[in-house]
């Protein structure tokens, strides 16, 4: 059958979301997030993890071939959101957003073929390595090294990384080009430390080499020619977390809005929360917008992708983070303290923007991206 | 998810777009001021325009032919709109009648003489406006006091409105009345349609604080109009109304005006600090923001357009894209001017910067705001009825419309 315009999820992605958020309500309630949180030992819900695994979540896009389920990258994205809402303590947004992207954009065959369907299963989990200093991540300024089969350096922070299997890191060669190496954190001359960090409810470490055994992902030596694609990809499922987290935000603070009377009537029924309320919908329909728009870049390999991606990442964490400190601020007292749950949202709405790069490097990448299109160009014909 | 064409809406969209070309007319040969909006050559362009565009079916396509329309689907319809508005096409004269009120007439009243006057309107001949806003009816849409009163087979109108675009170039117009002031405020209202050359009617232009006259005061003293021009039942204005308001936010939100490519051309022909303002970090981050909310505008008419080709009716994100984008027109204009510095303060078409359109639209952008809907009565309209916040206390519930207080005036 001929496909007509769709730009929203189909029916199916429909029910592949309300399947999820059952599962997600029913296994991972917010005392889920919390218990991680109060644990602060950089773990996860390990149990949690294997039942996402066998429902086939974690392979969910990747190609048959490699263990995948024969979804696609739209269903994934339906699936970050409920993810994203349900502040799920799970590794999936550094093994499956990240390394797993990581290893199709920039992997061989053979690491391909022993890892993908590892990674499908849930049994393996992964993390990329890449930032070891202040600001925006630049090229030339990685110090990590590789020398001969061995890597030397340290990275922090690295969420998920106490935990992980395996890394993609960001090093220089001896020629100083930079690039992506595959390193077994289970090996010898992997040193992690804990590292306490905004959102404890993902756990992080320091991660030190010290002459731990790494083999070149893919060619290894290009970093700034596909590090900006796999973190185009990452952003695009990441901001789809980040807008189901916005969204729980709206409906946390319109309940609370409903049932809290001051002066003799629900505080809900003043325009003073009526219109913040509706500022961050319109902040929540904007970011849905993009983010839609880059999941049809994304799942459709299109040339928009660069573009449809930083607006995303930009709507998204901009929405998360007016709703979640409007939810704390529409809560009142309560919602500053540590029983209420809006902390939660506001500690993980930062860990996200913060995670593959702050907005305002996204802002800068968007008009590169702009200036770049032609500025007389219509768009193409035949595409809405 | 797919955003591409079908076979068939390509090859219409291919259709469309080389009828454009062909028969598209050349505003170039109008002067800067016969551009304006309702400047008699601007017009006539705009009628011609019309009239050819219903001749090849190209107006009102998803219409039915009984009515003037082209009998297609509302993705024709979609699909010529953006060819014409990327062909910069975009003529507000038939808007308020063909996508606002004559819609709503249509659903409400299947009088014969009624129906005779919609395929003229769809063909451009005529032009319709909106009489609903009154001196104590404007925001609060359901206070309107215009009297009617039956009088055998007429109903005799007296009462003043306001805010009405295009009415002294009008032809024919949607009128809200109230026809029982003893019943509550929303069910004692009907709606009449009018001819404006009606004895009794008298427009009067509202100079704007641009310098213009596009809005006018409707005076309507002893109006008479038949029984048969009633749109609707009698009291059930309301319903009327709320079909027509919804057309309305749908058509404002889709984003005209000009756009981020506007802004960077600008921004690569003004020097800046370190080059041309283009280079100016500053004019970057307001850049990328601004995209981002444009760019939502478009995307939430798509998502529209997407539910519509799905049989679904659109949700509430007309009035969230007519919100986002009159205040990103306010934003575009005022960044534009501070862009060209002092130069910025230069309005006169001829000499100013981009013909002037920056200028015109800071002008004009605070009527975005407030027409079809303030931002104030959006947000509350959101919080309302999309997220199912509780009315605050009102003192115009329950009471005879008669009784409601008014104030001072």
């Amino acid at each position: 059958m001929e496909r007509q315009l769709e730009f929203q999820y189909s029916s199916e992605q429909q029910a592949l979301k309300a399947e999820a958020r059952r599962f997600l309500s029913e296994r991972a309630p917010l005392s889920k997030a919390r218990a991680v949180l109060d644990r602060a030992d950089g773990g996860y819900d390990a149990e949690l993890w294997a039942r996402m695994g066998d429902l086939g979540w974690c392979g969910a896009a990747f190609p048959e071939a490699y263990g995948g389920h024969g979804m696609g990258y739209v269903e994934l994205c339906a699936l970050a959101e409920e993810l994203g809402r349900s502040l799920a303590p799970v590794p999936f947004a550094s093994t499956i957003y990240q390394f797993a992207e990581a290893l199709f954009v920039a992997g061989s065959a053979e690491q391909k073929a022993s890892l993908a369907p590892q990674i499908a299963e849930g049994r393996v989990t992964g993390v990329m390595a890449l930032s070891e200093q202040a600001g925006p991540l630049a090229s030339g300024e990685t110090r990590t090294a590789v020398r001969g089969g061995a890597i030397f350096g340290q990275k922090a922070p690295v969420v998920d990384g106490m935990t992980a299997d395996y890394a993609a890191v960001l090093a220089r060669d001896d020629v100083g080009r930079e690039g992506l190496y595959l390193v077994d954190l289970r090996g010898p001359g992997v040193v992690r430390e804990p590292v306490s960090t905004l959102d404890p409810s993902r756990g992080a470490a320091i991660l030190r080499f010290d002459g731990a055994a790494q083999t070149p992902l893919g060619q290894g030596d290009a970093a700034w020619s596909i590090l900006p694609r796999i973190l185009d990809r990452a952003a695009v499922l990441i901001s789809f977390e980040q807008l189901g987290g916005a969204e729980r935000c709206l409906e946390m603070a319109r309940d609370y809005a409903l049932q809290r009377y001051t002066f003799g009537s629900p505080i809900g029924s003043y325009q003073a929360i009526k219109h913040k309320l509706a500022d961050v919908y319109v902040k929540n329909a904007v970011a849905r917008a993009n983010c839609l728009y880059a999941a049809w870049a994304l799942s459709t390999d299109a040339p928009e992708l660069p573009l449809a991606a930083a607006a995303a990442r930009i709507a998204a964490s901009e929405a998360y983070a007016l709703a979640s400190k409007e939810n704390i601020q529409t809560h009142g007292g309560l919602g500053f303290t540590w029983e209420a749950d809006c902390h939660l949202f506001f500690r993980r709405a930062r860990h996200l923007s913060l995670l593959i790069g702050a907005p305002r490097e996204w802002k800068r990448k968007l008009v590169t991206e702009l200036e770049a299109m032609e500025p007389e160009a219509a768009a193409a014909g035949g595409r809405q | 998810m797919t955003l591409d064409d079908t076979p068939e809406e390509a090859a219409y969209r291919a259709a469309a777009r080389r009828w454009i070309v062909e028969n598209a007319p050349d505003l170039e040969r109008l002067s800067l001021d016969e551009r304006r909006v309702w400047q008699p050559r601007h017009r006539e362009v705009a009628t011609a325009w019309q009239a050819l565009k219903a001749t090849a079916g190209y107006a009102c396509i998803a219409w039915p032919t009984a009515w003037g329309g082209a009998g297609g689907t509302q993705m024709q319809e979609a699909i010529f709109a953006q060819e014409e508005s990327r062909a910069g096409l975009s003529f507000p004269y038939f808007m308020t009648g063909l996508q606002m009120l004559l819609p709503a007439l249509l659903q409400f009243n299947s009088d014969p003489r009624t129906l005779a006057l919609v395929p003229p309107a769809v063909r451009g001949e005529t032009i319709w406006c909106q009489l609903f806003s009154e001196p104590f009816s404007g925001s609060d849409s359901a206070a309107a006091r215009c009297s009617a009163v039956r009088d055998g087979d007429d109903w005799v109108l007296n009462g003043q409105k306001v805010w009405n675009s295009g009415a002294h170039q009008s032809d024919f117009g949607l009128v809200v009345t109230r026809t029982d002031p003893d019943a509550l405020k929303h069910k004692g209202m009907t709606v009449f349609w009018i001819d404006m050359r009606n004895p009794g009617l008298e427009v009067r232009p509202i100079k704007m604080m641009t310098g213009d006259s596009e809005f006018d005061e409707v005076f309507l003293t002893n109006v008479r109009v038949s029984d048969a021009q009633r749109v609707g039942e009698v009291g059930e204005g309301w319903k009327v109304i709320l079909a027509t308001l919804a057309n309305e936010r749908a058509a404002i939100g889709a984003g005209r005006g000009p756009s981020w490519r506007e802004i960077m051309r600008l921004a690569r022909e003004t020097s800046g600090w370190n080059g041309p303002v283009m280079q100016d970090t500053d004019f970057r981050d307001w850049l990328a923001d601004w995209y981002v909310g444009a760019e939502a505008v478009r995307l939430l008419g798509l998502q529209s357009l997407s539910q519509l080709s799905h049989g679904e009716a659109p949700g509430p994100e007309g009035a969230a894209g007519k919100l986002l984008w009159a205040s990103l027109s306010q934003q575009i204009s005022s960044q534009a001017l501070d862009v060209l510095g002092v130069q910025g303060l230069i309005d006169d078409p001829k000499i100013a910067a981009v013909g002037g359109v920056f200028h015109q639209r800071f002008m004009w952008a605070p009527a975005l705001r407030l027409g079809g809907g303030t931002d104030e009565i959006l947000k509350t309209l959101i919080a309302e009825r999309v997220l199912g916040l509780p009315s605050g206390p009102r003192a115009d519930k329950g009471v005879p419309f008669k009784d409601i207080p008014i104030g001072p005036g």
